[in-house]
């Protein structure tokens, strides 16, 4: 089944021939997180594939995953490219290191999901929100619902984590 | 000359100064070439052509990359009269040039063809914007995108952030070091009368330009062009009746990548790119290491991947790189400028091709300047770097360039005078 949606003033197309961004998409839409788990070598990978990419087994269990984690690195965009952006700049993009495999196969890897900052509710965060956030901030997942089918994973503020005294953030603000 | 030799004695060194880079050619950097890029490319590729004393009846092998936004090789050979035994048109941005000229070597070492152009046009700021706006942004949201451009992470300048970021945060690196990048390049394009931007810049300017995305000011960032671009490759004995010195191919790597080509920020440290695994392959292949070469041709998409780069080269120590590009180092008169043409940031946006243009004239010992000619038509060097001065590097022998398509994936090539 193909979807098709708009979000944000950009056409979202999922191709009936694209299984794994159906089904990941499809456990969203659920506001349930869930990666593929290798079924040779039990790791999990991020975004869906179609073979391990530290195998390349080609079989996998779609496992729940806890939508927790820690913020790797990001950008503030105050430039947006797609129109309907800019009614939300300065927005960020993160990339969140998730609790569960982090450290795995090396201590230099983790699963990275990327994610806007947003409201707990999956909106895209306003600038009071934007300024508390760095690398080394705890993060949970929430979803934007885009359309049947299809919700976009999400990162907001963790206020029940434990949060590092200070983040790191960029040196001119 | 003699270079102090091979750090691998493994090394397939076979084809060390085998083949040459005997031409180069391009159009005016503008914005509103007024030409399709059908003619670009034939514009640039005929004045290589000139350039390099060959007819065209002589090129029998064509290469060009593109992302969607360009012509095609049979209509540029078609529009010169040229015959060609071999061409292909590959996919790909700013990590194509030195992997297509190890192509050309390649297909020529194979016998396919003798002489082959290699070009790259585009109108990247009147036709396909190369920041990403227009039809690349109005393109529907499929695939790997959903993970990507659906969060507004689209253009090359976002999409590399989280890497600069991470490095300014493992290794202290600072925004003033950075936008010296800038400032330095803008010096040498103010000694290039094809730049497009020739206004000197200072670091405090790019600090105070708006923020894009952090953390990239707009002068961090390079300019969008319409331009067409190429060189000429063939045999280092053919290169010998040339009209210009030949200019000697030592190494090359091509589109070297780190893990997970797809999504490389699921692996390794992000704040290290593709140069630490592509500088294993070009130093024993060229025999020779960062420490001999005099000129390097670092991309500059933005200041931080000049700096990324000449770090995991090892141009410097890993996490020195801010010190690197910000101490003189890399400023004509320093002990190894970068970018001399002002590269992408100033003079022209064409995927990495001109910076190789660029190092094939210092290498030749004729860079286009405004320095005098003398009678016999060369060029004399004043070395005078002052602004509208000389942009020639003093003996010059051995250059880098050192191409990006993103942080996971680059190339690159070591270049001699012959």
């Amino acid at each position: 089944m193909t979807i098709k949606a708009q979000y944000l003033g950009m056409p979202l197309d999922i191709s009936e021939l694209d299984a794994e961004n159906l089904e990941y998409f499809r456990y969203c839409a659920g506001h349930a997180f869930h990666l593929q788990a290798c079924t040779a070598c039990g790791l999990l990978r991020y975004p869906p594939t179609t073979a391990c990419p530290w195998c390349a087994d080609p079989g996998a269990r779609w496992t729940p995953v806890e939508g927790s984690g820690t913020v790797h690195s990001y950008t503030e965009v105050h430039h947006a490219i797609q129109p309907a952006f800019r009614d939300h700049v300065p927005y960020l993009v993160l990339l969140v290191d998730l609790d569960t495999q982090k450290g795995v196969p090396t201590a230099e890897e983790a699963l990275r999901v990327v994610g806007n900052l947003t409201t707990p509710e999956g909106r895209l965060a306003p600038p009071e929100l934007v300024r508390k956030i760095g690398i080394g901030t705890r993060v949970r997942m929430v979803f934007t619902d885009i359309a049947p089918g299809l919700a976009l994973p999400q990162w907001t503020f963790d206020a029940a984590a434990r949060q590092p005294a200070a983040v790191w953030r960029y040196p001119e603000d | 000359m003699s270079l102090t030799s091979d750090i691998d004695t493994t090394s397939p060194k076979y084809l060390r100064d085998k083949y040459a880079i005997v031409g180069v050619g391009e159009t005016a950097y503008m914005r509103g070439s007024g030409k399709t890029t059908r003619a670009l490319a034939t514009w640039a590729v005929r004045n290589a052509i000139e350039d390099s004393g060959l007819r065209p009846a002589d090129v029998d092998g064509m290469l060009s990359y593109q992302s969607g936004d360009s012509t095609f090789s049979p209509f540029v050979a078609g529009d010169l009269g040229i015959r060609l035994n071999f061409y292909m048109d590959v996919f790909g941005g700013g990590s194509s040039t030195e992997a297509l000229v190890g192509m050309a070597m390649g297909l020529i070492e194979a016998g396919m063809c003798k002489v082959v152009a290699i070009f790259r046009a585009m109108n990247g700021y009147s036709q396909v914007r190369i920041g990403g706006t227009g039809v690349r942004a109005a393109a529907p949201v499929s695939g790997d995108m959903l993970h990507s451009r659906a969060y507004g992470w689209q253009s090359a300048g976002q999409m590399f952030s989280p890497t600069f970021m991470r490095h300014m945060h493992d290794y202290g690196t600072r925004p003033e070091q950075v936008a010296a990048v800038k400032a330095i390049h803008s010096e040498h394009a103010s000694n290039n009368p094809k730049a497009y931007y020739k206004q000197r810049v200072t670091v405090a300017d790019v600090l105070a330009s708006r923020m894009i995305c952090k953390p990239l000011h707009l002068l961090d960032c390079c300019v969008e062009t319409d331009n067409g671009n190429a060189i000429v490759v063939t045999s280092a004995d053919r290169a010998r009746d040339g009209r210009h010195s030949p200019v000697l191919i030592r190494g090359v790597v091509g589109r070297c990548s780190k893990p997970r080509l797809d999504m490389h920020y699921q692996h390794g440290p992000i704040s290290t790119v593709a140069g630490r695994y592509a500088r294993e392959i070009l130093w024993p292949n060229s025999g020779v290491g960062p420490e001999e070469i005099d000129v390097t041709g670092s991309y500059d998409a933005f200041t931080f991947t000049t700096m990324l780069q000449l770090e995991d080269y090892g141009f410097c120590k890993k996490g020195e790189g801010g010190e690197y590009v910000s101490d003189g180092t890399i400023r004509l008169g320093g002990r190894r400028p970068n970018n001399t043409s002002g590269g992408h940031l100033c003079e022209g946006y064409t995927h990495g091709i001109n910076m190789v243009i660029e190092n094939v004239r210092q290498l030749r010992n004729d860079v286009d300047d405004s320095c005098p000619l003398a009678s016999d038509g060369t060029r004399r060097h004043t070395y005078d770097y002052r602004e509208g001065g000389c942009r020639q590097v003093r003996d010059v022998e051995v250059a880098a360039n050192l191409g990006w398509a993103m942080p996971g994936t680059g190339s690159a090539m070591v270049m001699r005078r012959g």
